[in-house]
């Protein structure tokens, strides 16, 4: 069996062999695994393999495997996101994802690494330790979702979820080079993810393909009415995989390629972009005047969300707790034990920028900011139908780089956060390499335009050969 | 008479109650019916509060939002809009409550009270929408428990706070206030305060103009005004003594019936409200029409209906319409033809007098019985049927019974759990005021009817007395006293 199979590879290898059999092989990769992708690995994945096998199943994804990022709830399986604080946590219900996952058949390999409650762009923060990106394995896959991105690189999972809060998805699909997809806000029911930032997260499909993404997507996108942000887009995925760009009109803003930016990266976008010129379409330079304040204001609303979201992490009810000679010493014990640094710098940073005398001038100014950023990509959109840019400024750095230094590990998120402070869809595919590293093309799109997004993706997929290319080192 | 006001009294109060007469809560689907339920039976993972769990408005707990909104005669938002309010306690599961900040769906009600000199109108700042924590039960005492649980069950029940203007000028004019509210959120079938923790009360309070203290923690609508005498004696003696009023929270100790400095201005707790972003606003402008259809007939439009339509005096149709159980019980009671204005008086008077008197309060009213429970001991419970007052208005109205008869069998219908007619406890008690005049009538009749026998007895014959005696028996079914008939035909025969 390939190592690596796109997801129509492995039904055919299903109706070759066996779903059991796809499993098993799937559980040795990952049992050989060198990148410490998995945090937990589902003991149920085979037993659901071989169920499929013996009732048969008539969904799109019968049999076939798939990562979960480990802060999406599945019964049975702990739903740590990365901390101490939830590491003996075991959800009593399914999120929406995980549902509709289920009822089209597909079999759940395990959770995956990720950074602290998805605060972080590396998976270093991790509890459970960071993961290795497997084109080089000193250097962090990026994150947040680095475990589902690393997972589908090694060819340890077809394809995999992930979340994307300021970048989580498209940032390890771009270090690892694989696709990634941010969903526009309200296309995936976040019912069951264990959140971040609210108002900015969508669950986003990893694959080693733009097909499976859209695959993926027919089957968890859709309304769901748990999740009061929620939208009937109705949209069709794969009905958008036509090789044909003839009419799309490009954007290119250049303020994604500020200062600080790798020239290779640079180069291989420009190429990106010229391909499609040889495609028969043309582009034209936006400019979108203040996304040099996004970064700012999207740290300021997600931490401020996130402050109040982790709240309910006391120790009083599940996860981890402290002993402490009464409530109040318990919780502020669990608290102090249970989160990582990281976490808890975002949850003083949020509480403070909430605070009364600081409300107006932190957290009120960054969602004037957010909407005027909205209106940069509203008018840029009003003009053409996608824009292009670098996903990530610079390839994969090495494990321990920036950790220390958490100002410049945010920096890495200045070309993803504008999209969650917009909600559009936004999707990450292999554009090219440097030194061996892989570099990600972002593709943005209007608000449920994600047709056009993948149009764009799959056509450039398809007259190019970045997304074959494997790594070497877990070859 | 204008009321002076001589201590310059301000009272305004922050009134939570549960819309408990809804079927779910606030956000999940969990029913709101669980004061019978084991602790924590009543709960999901949403309001649990687990991780990933999101919120879904209630349309129903907005809808009876907007149903309050229009009664208390507040103008009514043009959509929704929440907040989260964060701080860390046990009984929060999210450590935040989902709150109206900003925009409240009500705003500028006001409602009008038997004020200390007539009628008054107490403004309603806002009332606006929220979740209800979880409930702490300590184990042993507060000061000496040894654990806390937590139960959930009350997690998320749709709460409505009612915010007032410090239009209050006494104790008494709060509690008035508050009867009447309660009065008309039952009118709209949006609340039944009779629940555990259906209302919950604090208060603002200030005397001669000054400076506000926050009371906490008034569990009832009966402990108000106790809570507030306190609290405006002690302000008074502080300023006597030369003191200062400082702004302040206290907590008031319903035992000991007094008031406790729990933090100051300085200490007061920063919320970080922000929005709920896991909520979309919702408009609800145009579901406003409908919902004016549905409001039913409000208590102070019922009591001039009553005085118009049954005769009855402004008091009488005042007593009546203070609770719309009771106010329905009596419109059916009428309804079998009975005279309203004796219905009135027995109904508003006696049954509520004897209630009052037992601490019983009005529970239910099904249409056929109405229930009263007591105020503090639930298990002693109890009903009267509306046949039972048709009956025993009836029976007084044809002079049957005697008024002090008839209040002999409302207490006995209050206090005995079998369920008797007003006849049955008159005849086991022999309360037939009437019996003399029955029997005098029936002895006339039965001479006039067998002259036969007269002669005979007269004659000597004295079975023939015996005869006389079992007709008058048969007349009166039995009512009459053999011994006593027939002592009274001797009379009336022989002179
Ligand atoms: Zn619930």
């Amino acid at each position: 069996m390939a190592k690596w199979m796109s997801v129509a590879q492995v039904k055919e290898k299903i109706e070759e062999s066996s779903a059991e059999e796809v499993t098993a092989q799937y559980l040795e990769a990952i049992g050989k695994s060198k990148i410490n992708g998995y945090v937990t690995v589902s003991e149920k994945a085979l037993e659901q393999a071989k169920k499929i096998d013996a009732e048969g199943h008539d969904g799109p994804l019968a049999g076939v495997p798939i990562a979960i990022k480990d802060n999406i709830s599945v019964v049975g399986l702990p739903n740590s996101c990365g901390s101490k604080i939830l590491e003996s946590y075991i959800p009593p219900f399914n999120a929406h994802v995980i549902e509709k996952l289920l009822a089209a058949g597909a079999v759940i390999l395990g959770k995956t690494n990720m950074d602290e409650f998805a605060m972080g762009s590396s998976t270093e923060t991790s509890y459970f330790g960071p993961t290795a990106n497997p084109w080089d394995l000193e250097r962090v896959p990026g994150g947040s979702s680095g475990g589902s991105a690393a997972v589908v690189a090694a060819g340890e999972a077809p394809f995999a979820l992930g979340s994307d809060t300021g970048g989580s998805v498209r940032c390890p699909a771009a270090f690892c080079g694989v696709v990634g997809l941010k969903p526009t806000y309200g296309a995936v029911s976040r019912y069951g993810v264990v959140a971040y930032a609210n108002s900015l997260e969508q669950v986003g499909p990893l694959a080693n393909n733009v097909a499976d993404i859209a695959v993926l997507m027919d089957v968890i996108a859709g309304y769901d009415r748990r999740d009061s942000t929620s939208i009937d887009s109705k949209t069709e995925y794969q009905k958008a995989l036509v090789e044909d760009v003839k009419g799309l009109k490009i954007g290119v803003p250049k303020e994604f390629f500020g200062e600080g930016i790798h020239p290779d990266v640079e180069k291989a976008v420009w190429n990106a972009i010229h391909k499609y010129e040889d495609l028969g379409v043309s582009w034209e330079e936006v400019s979108m005047p203040h996304i040099k304040y996004a970064l700012a204001s999207y740290y300021i609303i997600a931490m401020s969300e996130a402050s109040s979201n982790l709240a309910r992490f006391d120790g009083t009810r599940y996860g981890y707790r402290a002993s402490g000679e009464n409530w109040h010493a318990m919780v502020s014990k669990t608290r102090a034990e249970g989160f990582g640094a990281e976490v808890k710098r975002r949850i003083l940073l949020g509480t403070y920028a909430l605070s009364a005398g600081y409300h107006d001038k932190y957290y009120l100014k960054a969602l004037k900011v957010r909407t005027l950023v909205k209106q940069d990509f509203d008018r840029a959109l009003s003009k053409v139908d996608v824009l292009m840019a670098p996903t990530m400024p610079n390839p994969a750095f090495k494990i321990g780089e920036k950790i220390e230094d958490p100002l410049t590990l945010y920096l890495s998120d200045v070309n993803t956060c504008p999209i969650n402070l917009a909600g559009v869809p936004s999707i990450s595919v292999p554009c090219g390499f440097t030194d061996g590293l892989p570099i990600g093309l972002q593709i943005m799109g209007k608000p449920f335009d994600e047709p056009a997004v993948l149009r764009a993706a799959y056509t450039f997929e398809q007259n190019t050969d970045y997304h074959t290319k494997r790594p070497p080192e877990v070859a | 008479m204008v009321y002076e006001n001589p201590d310059g009294v301000r009272i305004g109060l922050e009134i939570h109650i549960q819309l408990n007469k809804l079927k779910t809560k606030m956000f999940c689907g969990c029913s709101t019916d669980y004061h019978n339920s084991a602790p924590n039976t009543h709960t999901c993972p949403i309001c649990l509060g687990l991780p990933g769990t999101l919120p879904v408005l209630n349309k129903k707990a907005v809808e009876a939002a907007i149903k309050v909104g229009l009664a208390l005669e507040g103008k009514i938002a043009e959509e929704t809009q929440f907040h989260r309010k964060n701080y860390f306690y046990p009984d929060l599961p999210k450590g935040f409550q989902i709150t109206q900040y900003d925009f409240p769906i009500v705003s500028n009600g006001k409602v009008v009270i038997e004020g200390e000199d007539g009628e008054h109108t107490v403004g309603i700042t806002r009332a606006h929408m929220e979740e209800d924590p979880g409930k702490l039960v300590h184990i042993g005492s507060i000061e000496k428990s040894k654990g806390v649980l937590i139960d959930y069950n009350r997690s998320g029940v749709p709460l409505i706070e009612t915010v007032t203007e410090p239009d209050m000028r006494s104790p008494k004019e709060a509690r008035r206030f508050l009867d009447k509210f309660r009065n008309i959120l039952e009118y709209l079938d949006v609340f039944d305060g009779n629940l555990e923790g259906a209302m919950r009360v604090d208060a603002n309070v200030s005397v001669h103009w000054g400076t506000r203290v926050e009371v906490k923690n008034i569990s009832s609508h009966k402990g108000v005004e106790r809570a507030l005498l306190y609290e405006i004696m002690r302000q008074k003696n502080v300023i006597r003594r030369g003191g200062k009023i400082l702004q302040e929270t206290r907590h008031y100790d319903e035992g000991r019936g007094v008031t406790l400095s729990m933090r100051t201005k300085e200490e007061a707790e920063d919320y970080r409200y922000f929005r709920e972003p896991d909520l979309m606003p919702m408009r609800i402008t145009d579901w406003i029409p409908a919902i004016k259809e549905t409001l039913p007939e409000l208590p102070d439009a019922k009591r001039a209906r009553f005085i118009e339509q049954y005769g009855i005096t402004d008091m009488h149709a005042k007593s009546l319409t203070s609770k719309i159980m009771l106010a329905d019980f009596y419109e059916d009671v009428c309804a079998k033809g009975v005279d309203p204005k004796i219905a009135a008086t027995w109904t508003a008077d006696v049954f509520l007098g004897e209630l009052n008197y037992r601490d019983l309060e009005i529970s239910s009213y099904d249409g056929k019985k109405i229930g009263f429970i007591h105020a503090k001991d639930p298990r002693i419970k109890n009903s009267i049927n509306v046949s039972d007052m048709v009956e025993l208005v009836n029976l007084f109205a044809e002079s049957k019974i005697s008024d002090r008869a008839a209040v002999e069998v409302i207490r006995t219908m209050l206090d005995t759990a079998e369920e008797k007619t007003p006849s049955q406890i008159i005849e086991e008690k022999g309360l037939f005021k009437a019996e003399d005049d029955l029997v005098t009538k029936a002895i006339a009749e039965t001479i006039a009817e067998n002259e036969a026998a007269v002669k005979d007895y007269l004659g000597g014959t004295e079975k023939s007395l015996n005869f006389l005696v079992g007709q008058v028996m048969k007349k009166t079914k039995g009512t009459a006293d053999a011994k006593t008939t027939r002592e009274l035909i001797i009379k009336e025969l022989k002179g």
